[in-house]
């Protein structure tokens, strides 16, 4: 599934069949859809600019003498009158992970051709991803009405708030993007588009095919990935 | 025509169309397990080198667990694992480059303001 044969593309596996598909005189990673190729490499591409705002973060971070506010404080949710230290993060972890699980099952379904589960698999992940962004929407509004500002905040080092809102805004963004595809995709399973030999798609004479649901799902994962690396360095360091 | 590196016809299995779902649903629950850990990293105020090397092992066993099996790389071919993985080479040099960036700012600020840049 992961690697669709294609008659006479069959490569040995290992580094032999690497050099057979890198070292020929035809296209490279024959036999993978062309958007499965490209989501990679738009994927490594957004790789590099969450990195950077990572590492402009650690810069920032490391070289204030100011002191950091104690993440564990500012983002501490009460419940039942009890202050919790980074609970709604903890929700928002959870939520996206279990989205995370259901778009795994999503293409699962999709390629073994059971429209329904594919389609409320992935519905079920689009509600998930709503769920994340309204989270971050809370939180973003609760920290505002306390007074952080991208230039200053009543906690400690300054930067603080730039390096908040410009990488959760960041990520957020992308979780956004990645609900209003999920949502689309969801109709075009349920309608039907990728059965019988597929639907012609938009701007395109190509038919659709479930591979589309695993691009999607790569998207989807990446956006899960850049939480894991938020939540460690963001929230818990 | 050079076939050597081609597969032969009698070697050819069928094709195995999808993964089981318990390899799926392990991964999922181990996701869940490590984002636990990692937030009792929090909850219990683990402090210095234990904190943060935990939140480095929590955090890269959930990222590697998404990237091979979430996102099948581990099933991929190795001319796309190969593309993927050694940019980020490029990136752990960044950080190190950055890492000792911050210390000498950090330096340099701590320096003029307590000794003062006057001769």
């Amino acid at each position: 599934m992961s690697d669709p044969k294609i008659d006479g593309f069959e490569l040995k596996p290992g580094f032999r069949g690497m050099a057979s598909d890198t070292g020929s005189d035809q296209t490279m990673f024959k036999g993978v859809h062309w958007g499965k190729a490209m989501m990679w490499i738009f994927l490594l591409s957004d790789t590099f600019v969450f990195s950077c705002f990572l590492i402009a973060y650690m810069k920032g971070r490391g070289s204030t003498p100011v002191e950091w506010p104690n993440p564990s404080e500012v983002f501490a949710l009460e419940a039942f009158g009890v202050p919790v230290p980074l609970l709604l993060i903890a929700l928002m972890t959870f939520v996206l992970i279990t989205s995370s699980g259901t778009m795994a099952l999503a293409v699962k379904y999709g390629y073994e051709k059971n429209r329904k589960m594919c389609g409320w698999l992935v519905l079920a992940t689009a509600v998930g991803g709503l769920t994340f962004v309204g989270m971050q929407a809370y939180e973003w509004s609760k920290l505002i009405h306390e007074g952080v500002r991208p230039w200053e905040n009543p906690f400690g080092a300054a930067q603080f708030g730039s390096f908040f809102f410009m990488i959760t805004g960041f990520h957020g963004t992308h979780v956004s993007i990645g609900v209003i595809f999920l949502f689309i995709y969801a109709y075009k399973v349920f309608a039907g588009h990728y059965e019988n030999g597929g639907k012609r798609g938009w701007f395109t004479t190509m038919k659709g095919d479930y591979v589309e649901i695993e691009i999607l799902g790569l998207y989807w994962h990446f956006v899960d990935l850049v939480w894991v690396f938020i939540f460690a360095f963001f929230y818990l360091w | 025509m050079d076939d050597t590196n081609q597969i032969n016809e009698k070697d050819k299995k069928p094709v195995e169309s999808t993964h089981k779902i318990g390899i799926y649903l392990w991964i999922w629950g181990l996701l869940f397990v490590l984002s636990f850990f990692s937030y009792m990293v929090d909850w219990y105020q683990f402090q210095g080198m234990l904190r943060w090397s935990l939140i480095l092992f929590f955090m890269f066993a959930k990222a590697g667990l998404i990237m091979a099996f979430f996102m099948h790389l581990f099933w991929e071919r190795y001319a796309l694992v190969n593309v993927l993985l050694w940019p980020m080479t490029a990136i752990a040099c960044f950080v190190f480059l950055m890492a000792a960036e911050f210390e000498y700012t950090l330096f340099s600020r701590m320096f003029y303001f307590f000794v003062g840049g006057g001769a």
